[in-house]
């Protein structure tokens, strides 16, 4: 094996090698997504999080927006307060819902933005108003549970149908602010 | 108890006792070691071609099995992971499944595995045989340290090799995986690597495999080289290191990977 | 040359009717080593003047590999002095030590070849690790040393593919690519044919007289050894029990170079390893 042999194997080695962690930084990866476009902060605050994590998805219309920059504990409300990281190029309005869903019965928890009619906008570090929470099953459940036993015969409670179906679209009472 | 049984456990715990000390002050001479090696090595960098050639025989021969592995374990990961997330219905996460499983453990921790066995017996083997052909007493007597001509260009060309054996292991493993999945079971092709891409994180998924492989490597190489130095300059003395080396890495490799792992992949809101 | 000299047994040894003005190329005075508590040698005192070939023989593990790794500063003794041109080898610093092995070269046992490199490349090693020469000098002057042992035409084989007597030639020619002023041969007869005895033997001494260079050669070898050798040590159990030119112990009485030099199996060296008497040991009951 003579010198110029090796140099060559060695450098054919190496160029692999880094074109492996290429490959995992970027195709596998999401190293150059969203995370360095210029974005803006929104502030939002819910009862309750459920799953929600860093850098989970921020969508609208289910198309990725942004993504949360952090999360904490307001210590004397006792609620959720979570920063949204959001792409310069969207604007959202001064009325926009922000909700927490999960996509799939197994699949990530998100942050939903549904934009109202306010021809005002959103600026960087406002609060968006109007959230909606998780939902967290063990409540569902439990409402549910509720309901049914409310009734006095089965299946017969006109409003039976309905409770159970609100709590899982409002929350834990909904969160009009 | 009898006077035979007395003896009998005064003498198992005496060896039991003297294989902790035993082992404590081998550690100790190994971290003393370390330190050699690393004093030694800028001339181990100053010679580049020296160590070019240990990247050669540690890395580059080590390729062909590094990178069929790596492909195997994809393609079975797919093919299991498939039969679990189907009953989920959630088989379109395979590309997720596939990639953190390879990215966070699988890849650092076999490809050192494999390293350990491969180059790293290989390198334990031809340091212990040039001790015992009184090549290493040569040198010295030629006024040519061997810790810098053979020892530390053999431990950088294995600290060097190791990431890049672990990022092909895994590159290979989400490719079999990709095979597998997509070409094979008929996974969407477009989730398959959408999924992959926003469920795996450059931090702490990727940058951590990266660690724990730089890591894996350095435990690796010094493991090797040591009992290579260390072996007694004898045919069975010489086997028994090599022995070691593979017994010995193969368990720090493990080890250090729940420690890390126990630190990098904590729950909470990360 | 040659007035009764001190193969009466033990310590000082001169070359007496000769004189030394000059500082001997390597003494050792009143040394003792041990490996942990066992002692392997004892009270060693021995004088190695410029230019000659001295001879260290005894039986095997007596000690005399011991003596060539104190001088060359692998080992240091646990008492006592060993110099090699006048400097106190186990004082020298490790860049001091560095410059002494430069001058010094060791034909180690079976040669302690590099085998993955090629016997050119093996010669070449001193040369490139040690001087900033040219490539044309370096390849001019390990051709010059192959010549010298007569395997320039060798140069391109590896070591695996050379006999025993050849890579003992190799080793000799990388163990004189600095021209050094001491070479050490360390058992440099073991295993050879009978050609290959009789060519590393005129090759020790040929290479020994043409580059003036002083030679210690460790051996069991007593036929060769009295062919080439100047003086000799003879080492028992650690210790000198005798010395002297090849002339006095030829006609030396006394019972340890008798039996060393005739090659009978018993005398000073015992036959029998230590154990029970023989008898007690055959009608012992068992159990």
């Amino acid at each position: 094996m003579n010198r110029s042999a090796i140099d060559l194997w060695v450098g054919i080695f190496v160029a692999m090698g880094i074109a492996a962690l290429l490959f995992l930084a970027l195709k596998v990866g999401n190293l150059l997504t969203l995370d360095h476009a210029p974005g803006y902060r929104l502030e939002a605050r819910f009862d309750n999080i459920g799953g929600l994590k860093l850098r989970a998805p921020v969508k609208a219309a289910g198309v990725l927006v942004g993504r949360v920059e952090s999360v904490r504990l307001d210590p004397k409300t006792y609620e959720a307060v979570a920063t949204l990281r959001i792409d310069r190029q969207y604007e959202f309005t001064k009325d926009t819902i922000a909700s927490i869903n999960t996509s799939g019965v197994l699949g990530e928890v998100y942050v939903g933005l549904d934009a109202g009619g306010d021809p005002a906008m959103l600026k960087d570090g406002d609060r968006i108003a109007k959230t909606q929470s998780a939902v967290v099953l063990e409540k569902l459940i439990g409402q549910f549970l509720f309901d049914k036993a409310q009734q006095p015969n089965n299946g017969q409670d006109p409003n039976s149908a309905g409770s159970a179906a609100a709590v899982a679209g409002k929350g834990s009472g909904g969160n009009m602010k | 108890m009898s006077a035979e049984l007395a003896h009998g456990l005064a003498y198992w715990l005496r060896r039991l006792g003297g294989g902790v000390t035993g082992g404590i002050s081998r550690l100790g001479f190994a971290a003393r070691f370390l330190l050699a090696v690393l004093w030694y090595s800028p001339q181990a960098f100053r010679r580049i071609h020296l160590t070019l050639r240990e990247i050669y025989f540690a890395g580059v021969l080590s390729l062909v099995i590094v990178l069929m592995s790596g492909m195997f374990v994809g393609m079975v990961l797919s093919l299991q992971g498939y039969e679990t997330l189907k009953r989920y219905g959630s088989d379109e996460q395979l590309g997720i499944l596939v990639a953190l499983a390879l990215v966070r453990e699988l890849g650092p921790v076999i490809a050192g595995l494999l390293f350990a066995s491969r180059a790293g017996s290989a390198i334990t083997a031809e340091i212990g045989l040039m001790k015992t052909t009184e090549q290493l007493a040569a040198m010295e007597m030629m006024a040519v340290n061997p810790l810098a001509r053979v020892v530390a260009p053999r431990f950088w060309g294995g600290v060097v090799s190791m990431p890049l054996l672990a990022a092909l292991f895994s590159a290979f493993g989400i490719f079999g995986g990709y095979l597998v999945g997509v070409r094979l079971i008929g996974i969407d092709e477009g989730a398959f690597w959408g999924q992959m891409q926003a469920g795996v994180d450059f931090w702490p998924d990727v940058t951590n495999g990266i660690i724990k492989s730089v890591v894996f490597g350095f435990a690796v190489s010094l493991i090797a080289v040591f009992e290579g130095y260390d072996s007694k300059p004898t045919a069975e003395g010489v086997s028994t290191a090599t022995t070691r080396t593979v017994v010995i890495s193969s368990l720090a490799i493990l080890a250090l990977d729940f420690v890390m792992t126990a630190f990098m992949f904590r729950g909470g809101n990360v | 040359m040659g007035a009764p000299v001190n193969v009466h047994g033990g310590a000082a040894a001169t070359i007496a009717g000769r004189s030394e003005p000059e500082t001997p190329a390597v003494e050792l005075v009143d040394v003792s080593f041990a490996y942990d508590v066992r002692p392997v040698l004892e009270g060693i005192t021995m004088t190695i003047p410029r230019g000659k070939i001295v001879a260290i023989m005894g039986g095997s593990g007596c000690g005399k590999t011991t003596i060539l790794r104190l001088i060359g500063g692998a080992l240091k003794p646990r008492s006592g002095a060993v110099r090699v041109a006048g400097q106190s080898v186990p004082d020298l610093g490790a860049e001091a030590l560095y410059h002494l092995r430069r001058r010094c070269g060791m034909l180690f046992q079976f040669g302690a070849l590099f085998t993955d490199m090629s016997v050119f490349e093996n010669i070449a090693f001193p040369l490139r690790e040690h001087t900033d020469l040219p490539e044309e000098l370096i390849r001019d002057l390990v051709l010059m040393k192959l010549h010298a042992v007569g395997l320039r035409g060798a140069a391109q084989l590896m070591p695996s593919e050379l006999s025993g007597g050849m890579a003992r030639r190799v080793a000799l020619a990388r163990a004189i690519a600095l021209d050094p002023m001491l070479v050490m041969y360390d058992e440099p007869f073991a295993g050879l044919d009978p050609i290959s005895l009789g060519v590393i033997g005129q090759l020790i001494r040929r290479l020994n007289d043409a580059l003036g260079i002083t030679s210690v050669v460790v051996t069991h070898d007593v036929y060769e050894s009295l062919k080439i050798v100047d003086y000799l040590y003879f080492v028992s159990d650690g210790r000198i029990v005798a010395s002297g030119t090849v002339a006095d112990v030829r006609e030396s009485m006394l019972p340890f170079v008798r039996q060393f030099v005739d090659g009978q199996p018993d005398g000073p060296v015992p036959f029998h390893y230590p154990a029970a008497p023989y008898r007690e040991e055959l009608f012992a009951r068992v159990g």
